[in-house]
């Protein structure tokens, strides 16, 4: 397996009225071709806005820092993210070799126009194709995701889609151009949990198929469990723990893994009771000194903790976890 | 009606005329709910579970007289008043505005930007008149503030100063403060995060018991119902299709529709094969459905019965309903 | 790694509690200071206004008739100057005219400058001047004055009159006619709006109906028709007020719609709902969440509906069908500009049109600024 994406010292601050804010603070990630990655958090932790820098779409106030470095690794060589600036060199990366599909379907078509427009239209910008192959190669695309009757929906807008086939309407239209690395923000969420089963199934399809990389956004530990290999587990702009997924679902080791884990109500065990975090995620502009989690850490070790940024500590070979019991642990051995 | 009922849904239907149609011809309509019936007993958590499209936030409204009862009868009696909802005077109404209250979805359009928290939580006092004076109402707002922990220091702020898991707080505390029997909670855990979820649901389940509530809990998250909830009533397409006990339910649900619903849920352990259906197909449109099961657009065990009448409860058990006409050979 | 800022834990708490303590008037005031040209517009707004409130003070003459100089008609500016070739001097001054007619200038009268040092005349402050009423006290003082004889220093209209006083009493009328009718606007908009918004259904259709149809009224035969019935005995004072009328009766269309919508939407958020699930009356409804919801949008709205209303008055005098003589704006002022003798030789007719574009800029920069302050998105906790 080739290694497509490598995300070196993330860090995004925003300026805004009320001040700097650090969305996003040394995230460090890699993502092989074929592989599905999850980036799980709640709000706040970062995780939508290092998914839009990785097309550098965030906004105008966005500040990125020194060391940041994002690059793509395709067929002709690297390309390093950070460099780009005009429009012509991000039109390379945007839609082209990565692809986007949102939460909300809606928003992300345009209502006046029918979607197999929209979708020629991708097709027109990104690849040399004519007008005709690219009508053919987007029906072709909305029956491999599994719209029944593609050749009309073809000239259907929006509105007239569900919400569980727009999404695969969306996917259709992302993955029409081949792309080698695909970003899914929380692409389920809106969904009902059944619609949802399918979408996943289809992803999983797809991946074996086209072999893209994906870069899986949500909250839902569940669904990080059953479609991505290894995850990425974000708090406040950080990651705290990294890994395959059996791993880090199986033998969570950061105090807010194992918190978020024992926060979900599960089916399998209907007595235990609903345990939370406690606390409240600080807002972004009151972030933590130190370890970003420390306010709500229930196995705080003390002034450590406060006032020092954990570095990342190995607890298996793929799994890592930035926590300072554990780098406590490593220097005791 | 049961003894220790609280209030009780007899065939009710919630229909809404749409514009279009023939001219002459009859009034298209969107049955949102139609023909329901449960009971839900004083005391209890009620969990009402479906996804879009299923009627649930409907009925919970019509619950609370906040939407039109087509027709049907909606009854509540708790001991002090019975009241038929359908045809109440305004009086009436008035007083069941004290008894009956709803905590919204999103914590971040249900609290008005404009007003400070204690304002907020004051309104209804203030509208329905429950406080003589300004002392009593600010007493009465500490109180519910404490017991849905927030700081006191709080009531001056504006909500932009909280975050969703506080907001949410606020609004169940606007919902209690006039100490109603029952309360619709309708999506209230499902705009926040996780780690936050547990922490309300506890609240809810605290003040429940503190206060003798009864909840009637909409959701579309089973999973969160099944810890909370004591009782589930899973709708489709406005129809109920199964009601039981929350164990009784999760342990047998009889219903194709439970039984995909409770294997879509993405189950942490990613070996856990899903092994239930998948379900294929559409859910029908809302305006024209086909004849009989609604569901059968999407069961995978739908025959010709099914797509020729519609299944009406039968009793499975102690307290367990299901609309099927297949349940038993499904088993 | 994230900047610390430097404040004392105590002075970062006080911030944060005055953030949180914040009302949403509060808010929006703090985030209109911050943008830069919305202040500058909203300073240059005051000056304008104020100048134009004490114009009386702040200019030698009367901006009438009684306020002409006879000897000095269609006069070019008269700049004030420190030094000339005679020397200079602390106090500021302009020279003296004489008015001959000759042979030579085809007997035309020319006013011709004396440069010198005996012609100088030095402009004084704070002088004694005509009198006027402000506030039913009379007063004599002016800001400045000259020695002797009269300072023009945008120069004169073809009857003698000031054009620097008569620009800063047109300020002061154009304000007054933009206020009365945007006060009149404000209300029928809010009635008929605010009944559309709040009812929804087949009220708001058909007072949309209406609004329809007074909006594609045209409006300047409107006024011509309008213009038409006013008498020609009324006083100049009862016409300021029947074009202010006017004006008002016209342009309410635009803020009733904007008034329908805010409440539309208003109306069905989910705060509202919670009050009405717990029996609230509409005027409660109304009191408590509508009207508070809406106060810094229709702030925004009425002050940009003031350009509107001033353009509007200045086109109405400027085809004679506004006010007249002596009551002063802009419009009386530029109805005799469209001679050929106007444009060629006495240019600064025009001054006042600076003002004026000015104006109208001010207020649509803080009319902007405050609409991008109020932005509710902008906001936004998630």
């Amino acid at each position: 397996m080739t290694r497509l994406l490598d995300v070196e010292n993330l860090t995004l601050d925003f300026d805004t009225d009320e001040g700097r804010i650090t969305a996003v603070d040394d995230v460090s990630f890699s993502l092989e071709a074929g592989e599905i990655m999850g980036l799980v958090g709640e709000s706040g932790s970062g995780k939508s806005v290092t998914a839009k820098a990785l097309m550098k779409l965030n906004a105008s106030n966005a500040i990125y820092g020194q060391n940041t470095k994002i690059s793509l690794n395709l067929a002709d060589g690297p390309v390093d993210i950070m460099s780009l600036s005009t429009a012509k060199e991000l039109q390379i990366v945007r839609g082209g070799a990565i692809s986007m599909i949102f939460q909300e379907p809606m928003a992300s078509f345009a209502p006046a126009i029918t979607i197999g427009a929209q979708m020629v239209e991708q097709l027109l910008i990104h690849t040399s194709m004519s007008a005709l192959k690219a009508q053919e190669v987007s029906i072709e695309m909305l029956n491999r995701v599994g719209i029944s009757d593609a050749s009309t929906r073809f000239k259907q807008y929006a509105f007239e889609l569900s919400g569980g086939m727009r999404q695969r309407a969306m996917i259709a239209m992302a993955l029409s151009t081949n792309p080698k690395l695909l970003i899914a923000d929380e692409p389920t969420t809106a969904l009902d949990v059944t619609i949802q089963a399918q979408v996943i199934d289809l992803m999983k399809d797809l991946v074996k198929d086209f072999g893209m990389g994906i870069v899986f956004i949500t909250h839902d530990l569940g669904v990080i469990a059953q479609t991505a290999d290894s995850v990425a587990v974000m708090y406040l702009g950080r990651v705290v723990e990294k890994g395959p997924v059996r791993q880090v679902i199986g033998n969570p080791s950061h105090p807010y893994t194992q918190g978020l884990i024992k926060a979900l109500p599960r089916l399998d065990d209907l007595d235990s009771p609903l345990t939370p975090i406690p606390g409240d995620i600080p807002s972004p502009l009151e972030r933590p000194n130190g370890c970003v989690f420390n306010t709500r850490c229930s196995q705080f070790l003390g002034s450590q903790c406060s006032a020092e940024i954990p570095e990342f500590t190995p607890i298996s070979h793929d799994h890592m976890v930035a926590c300072h019991i554990y780098q406590q642990d490593q220097k005791g051995t | 009606m049961k003894r220790d009922t609280l209030i009780s849904a007899t065939n009710v239907s919630v229909h809404y005329p749409i514009s279009g149609g023939k001219l002459l011809g009859p009034k298209p309509v969107v049955r949102a709910v139609e023909n329901v019936t449960l009971n839900i007993t004083k005391g209890s958590f009620f969990g009402l579970v479906g996804e879009s499209g299923s009627g649930k936030t409907t009925l919970g409204r019509a619950m609370l007289k906040a939407a039109p009862i087509t027709s049907g009868v909606v009854n509540f009696n708790d001991g002090e008043v019975n009241y038929s909802l359908s045809n109440m005077s305004s009086k009436e109404l008035k007083d069941y505005r004290t008894r009956a209250q709803l905590i919204f979805q999103d914590p971040y359009a249900a609290l008005s930007p404009r007003m400070t928290v204690r304002d907020i939580i004051a309104e209804p006092l203030e509208i329905m008149r429950l406080t003589s004076s300004r002392e009593e109402t600010d007493k009465r707002v500490r109180e519910i503030a404490a017991k849905c922990r927030l700081n006191l220091e709080h009531l001056r702020r504006f909500p932009h100063a909280f975050s969703g898991g506080q907001r949410q707080r606020i609004s169940i505390a606007r919902a209690l403060v006039s100490e109603p029997k029952f309360v619709v909670a309708d999506e209230s855990v499902a705009a926040l995060d996780v780690s936050i979820q547990a922490d309300v649901l506890n609240l809810l389940k605290e003040i429940q018991q503190e206060m003798g509530l009864t909840f009637l809990f909409i959701s579309h998250d089973l999973s969160v119902v099944a810890h909370i909830c004591d009782h589930v009533a899973v709708m489709y397409f406005g129809r109920l299709v199964e009601t039981a006990p929350t164990r009784e339910l999760f342990n047998n649900p009889c219903h194709p529709y439970t039984k995909a619903l409770l294997s879509a849920i993405p189950s942490l352990d990613p070996d856990a094969k899903n092994l239930a259906q998948k379900l294929e197909g559409e859910i029908p449109s809302p305006t024209n459905p086909p004849p009989g099961c609604k569901f059968q657009t999407r069961c995978p065990h739908a025959v010709d019965i099914c797509r020729r009448d519609e299944p009406q409860l039968e009793s499975v058990g102690d307290e367990h309903n299901v609309a099927c006409h297949r349940w038993q050979e499904l088993m | 790694m994230s900047n610390i800022t430097d404040t004392s834990p105590a002075a970062d708490q006080k911030l944060k509690e005055a953030y949180f303590t914040a009302s949403q008037g509060q808010l929006i005031w703090q985030r209109f200071k911050r943008n830069k040209s919305a202040l500058a517009g909203a300073w240059v707004l005051i000056i304008l206004i104020l100048s134009g409130i004490f114009s009386p003070f702040l200019t030698p003459y009367d901006a009438s008739i009684a306020g002409r100089d006879k000897d000095y008609l269609n006069g070019a500016p008269q700049v004030p100057s420190f030094c000339d070739d005679n020397g200079c001097s602390l106090r500021p001054f302009i020279y003296t005219y004489e008015r001959t007619r000759s042979f030579k200038t085809n007997f035309r009268w020319v006013s011709e400058e004396k440069t010198g040092l005996e012609d100088r005349r030095y402009v004084t402050f704070f002088s004694k001047g005509m009198e006027y009423t402000f506030l039913g006290i009379k007063f004599d003082r002016h800001l400045y004055g000259v020695d002797k004889g009269q300072i023009h220093i945008f120069g004169t209209d073809s009857t003698g009159k000031d054009i620097f006083s008569r620009t800063l009493t047109a300020v002061n009328t154009s304000m007054a006619v933009g206020t009365i009718g945007v006060l009149i606007a404000f209300f029928l908009a809010l009635v008929i709006g605010g009944v559309s918004g709040y009812y929804g259904g087949k009220i708001d259709s058909v007072l949309q109906m209406v609004t329809d149809t007074v909006r594609t009224i045209p409006n300047i035969p409107l006024f011509m028709a309008l213009a038409a019935f006013v008498p020609d005995t009324w006083s100049s004072e009862e016409r300021f007020f029947f074009i202010s009328l006017v004006l008002g009766l016209i342009g309410w269309t635009t803020l009733a719609r904007r008034i329908r919508t805010h409440l539309l939407s208003e109306r069905n958020q989910e705060y509202v709902l919670a009050a009405q699930l717990c029996g609230a009356s509409p005027s409660h409804v109304i009191r408590r969440h509508l009207l508070p919801s809406f106060t810094s949008y229709i702030i925004v709205d009425l002050v940009i509906s003031f350009p509107y209303m001033i353009l509007s008055e200045t086109a109405l005098s400027f085809i004679g069908l506004g006010l007249k003589d002596p009551v002063n704006s802009l419009g009386v002022m530029l109805q005799n500009v469209t001679s050929a003798d106007v444009l060629l030789n006495y240019q600064w007719y025009f001054i006042p049109v600076i003002f004026f574009i000015v104006l109208v800029l001010a207020f649509v920069f803080v009319g902007d600024g405050l609409r991008d302050a109020a932005d509710p998105y902008a906001d936004t906790n998630k």
